[in-house]
C-alpha cells in the first residue's frame, strides 16, 4: 500500500516522475512539431516567394559568415597536421587529411553551427514575436496554415542551403589549407592540389552535404519550434531565440556523432 | 425571433487560466443575420470567448457549435469551414509587420483564395476606402501608422473577402469619434444590407446602441444579462445598468 510509505521518501520518486514526464512531453511535443513541419514542407501547396526569400535569408547572407571560418579552419588545420605529421616524419600527409577533415567533418559542422548563430535565433525571434502579438492566430483565421506559410519555408531553406553553404565551405577551406601550406610550409602548389585530387572519394564530399542536410532542418526547426511556442512577450521572445540557438548546437553535434557513426558501418 | 437556428453557439463552455476561472459554463447564443454586441468589464473574458470561437484557444469544458458542428472538429472541418466565410478583428488588430498595408489586407485573397496581386490589391483598396483610409497609406508599413489606422487596416483586412461572419474585438476604440460613427455604420450596413451575422465587443454603449440587434452583458465568466438595445434601458442588472450610467455620462 502507498499510505505505508512516509510521503517524504517518495518526494525523489516524485521528481524523477515529474522529470520524466516532463521530458517526455518535450520530446512529443517537438517530433509532433517536425513531423507538422515536414509534412508541410514536403507536400504542396509550396509558398514559392516566401521560400524564395528564405533561402536567400537563410543561405545567401550566411556566405561571408561561412566562407569566413572555413578559409581560417583550413589554415589552422593545415598547421596542425603539419605539427602532428612531423612527429612521424610524415609532414606530406596535410593535403589529404585537410581534405578529409574539412568535407567529412569541419565544413558540415562550422556551417551549421554559424547557421544556428545567425538563423536559429533570428527564426526564433521573428516567429516568436507574431506569436506574441496575435500575427499566427490572425493568419489562421485568413485560411492560411502557418505551418505552410512560416515553417515550410523556413525548414526548405534550411535543407536546400546548407548543403550549398557546405558545399562553398569544402572548396574554400581546402583553399585555406593550401594557401598557408604553400605559403609558409614550402609545399608545392600544384603537388599539393593534385594530392587533394587524387586522394578525396565523392563519398567524403557527399557524406558531408548529407549531414549539412540534416543540421539545416535541425537549425530551422529549432528556430521556428522555440519561436512558435513562446509565451509571455518580450521575454519570451527572448528566451525563444537563446534557446532555439543553444539547442541548435547541442543537437548539431549529438546528430553528427550520430551519422559519423553511421557512415563508418 | 426564436425561430431562427442558431448559426453560433457556446454551450456550458468553460475556461481558466492557471488556477484563475475566466469562463464559468458560458451559455451563448448568435442567430444567423443578426449583430450580438457583448459587453463588459475589462478582464472578464471577451476576446476569451471569441477566441474560443475562433478555436485559437480550446475550452476546459463545453462545446461550440457553428452550423450545427461542434468546433473544432479535425483537419477539415467546422473550424475551417468558419475561417473560410469568417472576417476577424483583433483587439491588437494583428497585423503583419513584415507585410505593407495592402498586403495585409488582401493576404487571404492571395495567400488562401490564390488571387493575382494586382486583383487582390484592387479589393485591398476598396476595402481601405470603406474604413475611410486613404490609398496614399496602402504601401506603408503597420509601423508607420497611428494605433487607429492600424485598427482600421485590421478592419479592412477582416471584411476584404466578404465574410459570413464578423467577428469585431471592439472596432472603434482608439478613433475619433467621426470614424467611428462611420465604422459603426459600415458594421450596421454589412449586417443590414449584405446579411452578415456579426459579433462585436465593446465597451462604447453609444456604439453597441449603433450597430447590436441584441447586446449579451459579460460578468464573473456568465451572461448575466440578455436583450435588445430596446430594453437597455429598462435593465435593473446591476452591470447593465453602471454601463448604461456611464455610457449616458460619455456622451454629453
Ligand atoms: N493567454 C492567456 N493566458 C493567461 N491568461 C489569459 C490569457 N488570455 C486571457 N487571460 C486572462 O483571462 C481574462 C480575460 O481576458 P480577456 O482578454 O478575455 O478580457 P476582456 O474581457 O477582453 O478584457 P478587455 O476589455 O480589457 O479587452 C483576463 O483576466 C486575462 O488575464
Ligand atoms: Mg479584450
Amino acid at each position: 500500500m502507498a499510505t505505508a510509505v512516509p510521503l517524504t521518501l517518495l518526494s525523489p520518486v516524485n521528481a524523477v516522475g515529474r522529470l520524466t514526464l516532463g521530458l517526455m512531453a518535450l520530446v512529443g511535443s517537438l517530433a509532433l512539431f517536425a513531423f507538422r513541419g515536414l509534412v508541410a514542407s514536403l507536400s504542396l501547396p509550396w509558398y514559392g516567394g516566401q521560400v524564395l526569400r528564405q533561402c536567400v535569408a537563410v543561405g545567401f547572407m550566411s556566405l561571408p559568415v561561412v566562407g569566413l571560418t572555413a578559409v581560417f579552419t583550413g589554415a589552422a588545420l593545415a598547421l596542425n597536421i603539419y605539427t602532428g605529421g612531423g612527429r612521424f616524419n610524415a609532414e606530406q600527409i596535410v593535403p589529404q587529411i585537410v581534405a578529409l577533415g574539412i568535407t567529412r567533418e569541419l565544413a558540415p559542422v562550422l556551417a551549421a553551427l554559424m547557421l544556428a548563430g545567425r538563423v536559429a535565433a533570428t527564426i526564433a525571434a521573428e516567429i516568436g514575436a507574431m506569436r506574441a502579438t496575435e500575427q499566427i492566430d490572425a493568419m489562421r483565421t485568413l485560411s492560411t496554415d502557418p505551418f505552410r506559410y512560416l515553417v515550410a519555408p523556413r525548414i526548405l531553406a534550411g535543407i536546400a542551403t546548407l548543403p550549398l553553404l557546405t558545399a562553398v565551405a569544402d572548396i574554400i577551406g581546402i583553399a585555406g589549407g593550401w594557401l598557408v601550406s604553400t605559403l609558409s610550409l614550402g609545399f608545392n602548389p600544384t603537388l599539393y592540389a593534385r594530392a587533394t585530387i587524387e586522394f578525396i572519394e565523392p563519398w567524403d564530399v557527399t557524406s558531408g552535404l548529407i549531414k549539412a542536410a540534416v543540421f539545416g532542418f535541425i537549425v530551422t526547426l529549432m528556430g521556428c519550434y522555440h519561436g512558435y511556442r513562446a509565451v509571455g512577450g518580450a521575454r519570451g521572445v527572448g528566451r525563444a531565440a537563446t534557446r532555439a540557438m543553444v539547442w541548435s548546437g547541442v543537437l548539431i553535434f549529438a546528430t553528427d556523432y550520430v551519422l559519423t557513426s553511421l557512415f563508418t558501418h | 425571433m426564436k425561430a431562427r437556428a442558431p448559426i453560433l453557439e457556446w454551450r456550458g463552455v468553460t475556461k481558466r487560466f492557471g488556477g484563475k476561472l475566466v469562463l464559468d459554463r458560458l451559455d451563448l447564443t448568435v442567430a444567423a443575420g443578426r449583430s450580438l454586441v457583448i459587453m463588459g468589464g475589462s478582464g472578464q473574458g471577451k476576446s476569451v470567448t471569441l477566441k474560443l470561437a475562433l478555436g485559437l484557444l480550446r475550452p476546459d469544458a463545453g462545446k461550440i457549435r457553428f452550423e450545427g458542428r461542434r468546433l473544432p472538429g479535425g483537419l477539415r472541418g467546422a473550424q475551417q469551414r468558419l475561417y473560410r466565410v469568417a472576417g476577424v478583428l483583433f483587439q491588437g488588430a494583428a497585423l503583419f509587420d513584415s507585410l505593407t498595408v495592402w498586403e495585409n489586407v488582401a493576404f487571404r485573397l492571395i495567400n488562401a483564395d490564390g488571387l493575382g496581386r494586382k486583383v487582390a490589391k484592387a479589393a485591398a483598396l476598396e476595402a481601405l476606402e470603406q474604413v475611410r483610409l486613404e490609398p496614399a497609406v496602402a504601401d506603408l508599413y503597420p509601423s508607420e501608422l497611428s494605433g487607429g489606422m492600424q485598427k482600421r487596416v485590421g478592419l479592412a483586412r477582416a471584411i476584404v473577402a466578404r465574410p459570413k461572419i464578423l467577428f469585431f474585438d471592439e472596432p472603434t476604440t482608439g478613433l475619433d469619434p467621426v470614424t467611428a460613427d462611420a465604422i459603426n455604420l459600415l458594421i450596421v450596413d454589412l449586417v443590414k444590407r449584405l446579411g452578415c451575422t456579426a459579433v462585436s465587443i465593446t465597451h462604447d454603449v453609444g456604439s453597441a446602441r449603433t450597430i447590436a440587434d441584441e447586446i449579451a452583458m459579460l460578468d464573473q465568466g456568465k451572461v448575466v444579462w440578455r436583450g435588445s438595445v430596446a430594453d437597455l434601458d429598462q435593465s435593473r442588472d446591476p452591470a447593465v445598468r453602471r454601463f448604461v450610467r456611464s455610457g449616458a455620462r460619455d456622451a454629453t
